[in-house]
């Protein structure tokens, strides 16, 4: 495998962009199939780490990009992978916004935002399920992703408390 | 009365929302926006989050961006992503580096298979939450589905599937708003 250059990665993130309906959470199935699937530039074990990375980090879930792009080719990776994914949806957000307001209740916006709404969550329940594959694929993980999706959907407590009840468990188990 | 953020307070404003929020930061900017500096209302916030949902790329990102712009323009816009992405970035990649040196530790591996597999519990949870606002149709289950299988089943790549179902769930959309509005009830 040749590591791609960051010209590849920046572009590759750009059209991702521009195709992430629900966020960077709707769209890792599709950073999988290319950046582990088809070229096979980081594992998928890696994937899923740096995921839980990212993860651990305060900030949007979008950080997993740039820690892709840090895997691949460094800080400049890392920055061009970031500005990829954010740069062109942002340039639509910022032209969008105005147009946003004008078109409230009107029911072309009503058709645009019932029409994605169910490709989001199909997207966003890919996701879900992608990670939890990748993250070992043993019983004992897909019990840890049940119960923390069970626990996070009936508390509305902060989100590290089940990430950091899955590291400890994660270092339980491996006795 | 909302308040009108310079763009130093839109830089800090976000920066804050940015370093507080750990598996996805929208709560947060909720709180920031709304209930403690009061640059919009309850009902302004509902109407950028679902432009944020509905529009491509970060929710959050867009969000700031619409932010920015509303407030001071694209200065504003700069401000407000700057603010969100800086502090979470160097604290990612310093993470990141920490984690190239202990690559090898079986511990740390461990501790990470837990965190990814609770975070995918996180994401299925936040679809779960969707799903339950969304509209109930027969045709947007079906969409879902489509769309969930496409990704997940047959690894189709996904501008071929956006290509595919958008258009036609639009369409469904659109008619599903007109005959709302034929028995006369706002959607």
């Amino acid at each position: 495998m040749t590591p791609p250059s960051i010209l590849e990665l920046f572009l590759r993130f750009c059209l991702l962009s521009l195709m992430a309906v629900g966020g960077a959470n709707a769209v890792l199935p599709e950073m999988h199939r290319q950046i582990v699937e088809a070229h096979g530039w980081i594992s998928s074990a890696e994937f899923a780490s740096l995921y839980a990375i990212a993860q651990a980090a305060p900030g949007p879930n979008v950080l997993i990009v740039s820690l892709i792009g840090w895997k691949l080719a460094g800080l400049v990776g890392a920055i061009a992978c970031t500005i990829g994914m954010c740069a062109p949806s942002s340039l639509l957000a910022y032209g969008a916004g105005k147009l946003w307001y004008r078109f409230s209740g009107s029911p072309r916006r009503i058709a645009i935002e019932r029409g994605l709404a169910p490709i989001t969550i199909g997207l966003v329940l890919g996701s879900g399920c992608l990670l939890a594959q990748t993250a070992g694929g043993h019983w004992q993980t897909y019990a840890l992703t049940a119960g923390s999706a069970v626990a996070s959907y009936r508390s509305g407590k902060n989100p590290l408390w089940w990430l950091a009840a899955g590291a400890l468990l994660g270092v339980l188990a491996m006795r | 009365m909302p308040c009108i953020p310079n763009r130093r307070q839109l830089f800090a404003g976000f920066f804050k929302t940015g370093i507080s929020g750990f598996g996805g930061v929208l709560p947060h900017a909720r709180r920031m926006l709304v209930d403690d500096r009061r640059w919009l209302t309850d009902r302004q916030f509902t109407e950028l989050l679902s432009l944020g949902q509905t529009l491509p790329g970060p929710n959050i990102v867009n969000i700031s961006i619409v932010i920015g712009a509303r407030f001071q323009g694209w200065q504003g816009s700069v401000c407000a992503i700057s603010g969100l992405m800086l502090a979470p970035l160097v604290i990612v990649l310093v993470l990141a580096n920490i984690y190239d040196h202990f690559a090898q530790s079986p511990i740390l591996n461990h501790a990470l298979i837990g965190v990814a597999a609770a975070a995918a519990g996180l994401i299925l949870a936040t679809s779960a939450k969707l799903a339950v606002k969304m509209d109930r149709s027969v045709w947007s289950a079906v969409i879902m589905l489509m769309a969930f299988l496409a990704v997940i089943w047959l690894h189709l790549p996904l501008f071929g599937v956006l290509f595919a179902l958008a258009p036609i769930s639009i369409v469904l959309g659109w008619l599903s708003v007109r005959r709302e509005r034929q028995r006369g009830e706002t959607p």
